[in-house]
């Protein structure tokens, strides 16, 4: 690695007055396992610099809790993934977070890597990761060589300049759950949905995310979850142990009288980002489940526009979807 | 240098190893002359308010490392990994060093009781922290059950992940001291064989478990 400057910070105001002077230069470590890779890596391009200061978090002891609160739960930003999926109050209230938080990475992985880590990690594009491929447009180059390549792992929706998916696992867990996140900033926080947090590549080609170079991500809050609720995430890999989603799903659902009240459905491994399945949660409402699944599931698949490779993961998402709807059916 | 007495309990890498200070060198070396031209004492940080103003920019640092019960003061740079600091300053090359980048488990040693990749971790990061290596399984010269039960189960082929699988047995079996093999399945998912000796991994890991 190329050598930077180390910082370890004990408080959320130290964090953020540290990010409001290095912004761009400086990059925020909390597990490590993404970020210290790019930097072995020396993943650089026009616009993507190794970082010359790393701010670790892992001291902030404000950042690390699972919290019961009277409107649904609160999880520190710097939770070790291991606590989320072992954690009895999540598995209890929110069964679908806790099936994305065991699923993900391997003991090592969890055991270092934090919730903001998770929702923060950068796309597994291997153009983007790639050291040859510094024009790319998500280094700050000219080009996006997946649509004219080596594109199965694609995006099928919302890629029109960069193809990249959204690796993370507990993000689709996490909008499905409605869940908003707090961003720390020197001003103060603010409240943000989560589903907002992410943005495409039209808005930030550079990032995956609204957070500016002086923000922290610092916790994450999820609803209640609503009465007769039930949950589930599916998670298709090409490999069973160790390996992101070709694609996953998570579905949240309220069933009342046999009919579904409310519904949300976000996807991982479609889009640059969790994908929320709009059409497909109207298509439930109001309707008995069973009913309703395979024009879900076809509603789903609208508007996907696959690349050479990768027309196979719109078969995938509609598969996931009814695998996962039957299950709470 | 000053010619030192053999100390049974350093490890002979270390001693070959001018960088690898463990506690029981440090304070023998201090007075030294050799030795003290390489070493300042530096002052243990002090423990800041939470608000006060963000402790100043570090390169390179004294950190204090248990490992395997030894306590190590050593000076390493910000970016050094774990993994390096082990290998080539604490002299302990039974953890390994493959892919560099947390994808293949060569390099997991346990810290704070916790399986870890030691090559995603930075040295400067564990100031403090007890780590358990390979190394530290060995009991009053003896091989540990699950080195035994890897030995009798031939557990491995060409040996290089060996020792990444044994920590992630270790740390699986300190928490669930009789997993089913789904669960071993899942403990070892972060460690990878090249020479695909899972069904003999699996295997060494269950018999490892009913030796408890």
């Amino acid at each position: 690695m190329k050598p930077f400057d180390y910082y370890t910070v004990t408080s959320v105001a130290q964090a953020v007055s540290l990010l409001s002077k290095h912004r761009h230069k400086a990059a925020v470590l909390a597990g490590g396992s993404d970020l210290l890779a790019m930097m072995k890596d020396r993943l650089e391009g026009p616009k993507l610099k190794l970082p010359a200061a790393l701010i670790d978090i892992k001291g902030i002891k404000e950042l690390s809790y699972i919290k019961e609160q009277k409107n649904g739960v609160r999880i520190g930003a710097g939770t070790v993934l291991a606590d989320i999926a072992s954690s009895e109050l999540i598995a209890k209230r929110y069964p679908l977070l806790h099936q994305a938080a065991g699923q993900l990475g391997v003991p090592q992985i969890r055991n270092v890597g934090t919730l903001g880590g998770n929702l923060c990690q950068r796309p597994r594009c291997w153009y983007f990761r790639g050291k040859s491929f510094a024009n790319c447009f998500r280094k700050g180059g000219g080009t996006c060589y997946a649509p004219g390549g080596e594109n199965r792992y694609h995006a099928v929706f919302g890629g029109s300049n960069c193809y990249i998916v959204h690796p993370s696992d507990l993000a689709p867990a996490l909008i499905a759950l409605d869940a908003r996140v707090e961003i720390a900033s020197p001003k103060g926080s603010r409240m943000v949905p989560l589903e907002k947090f992410y943005v495409g590549p039209d808005k930030n080609i550079l990032g995956e995310t609204i957070l500016g170079p002086q923000e922290l991500l610092a916790a994450v809050e999820i609803p209640a979850p609503a009465a007769a609720s039930r949950g589930a995430y599916l998670k298709l890999k090409e490999r069973q142990a160790f390996d992101f989603a070709i694609v996953s799903v998570a579905v949240n659902l309220s069933v009342a009288g046999g009919s579904v009240g409310q519904a949300r459905i976000a996807f991982g491994g479609l889009a640059p980002v969790p994908l929320r399945a709009v059409k497909a949660e109207a298509g439930l409402k109001g309707k008995a489940l069973k009913d309703a699944i395979a024009a879900a599931c076809k509603a789903a698949a609208e508007g996907a526009e696959p690349l050479s490779q990768n027309g196979y993961k719109v078969d995938a998402a509609r598969g996931v979807l009814e695998e996962a709807l039957l299950s709470l059916a | 240098m000053a010619k030192e007495e053999k100390d049974p309990h350093e490890h002979k890498e270390q001693q070959k190893n001018p960088l690898a200070i463990s506690r029981r060198t440090f304070l023998k070396g201090v007075g030294t002359t050799a030795i003290a031209t390489s070493i300042t004492i530096a002052p243990l940080p002090l423990p800041s308010a939470a608000d006060a103003a963000p402790p100043p920019a570090r390169r390179e640092a004294w950190i204090q490392l248990t490992v395997n019960d030894t306590v190590h003061r050593l000076k390493v740079k910000s970016h050094w990994t774990l993994l390096e600091v082990l290998r080539k300053q604490a002299g302990l090359t039974g953890t390994k060093k493959f892919c560099d980048r947390g994808s293949c488990g060569a390099c997991t040693v346990i810290v704070d009781g916790r399986a870890v990749y030691a090559c995603s971790f930075l040295a400067i990061a564990a100031d403090n922290r007890k780590v358990l290596t390979i190394e530290g399984l060995l009991q009053g010269g003896k091989l540990h059950p699950i080195q035994e039960a890897f030995l009798e189960h031939d557990g491995l082929q060409c040996g290089f992940c060996t020792p990444g699988q044994i920590m992630s047995v270790k740390a699986l079996l300190d928490k669930n001291p009789r997993p089913s093999a789904d669960e071993i399945k899942e403990g070892l998912s972060g460690n990878v064989c090249r020479c695909s000796a899972y069904p003999k991994i699996l295997k060494s890991a269950l018999a490892a478990a009913r030796r408890g």
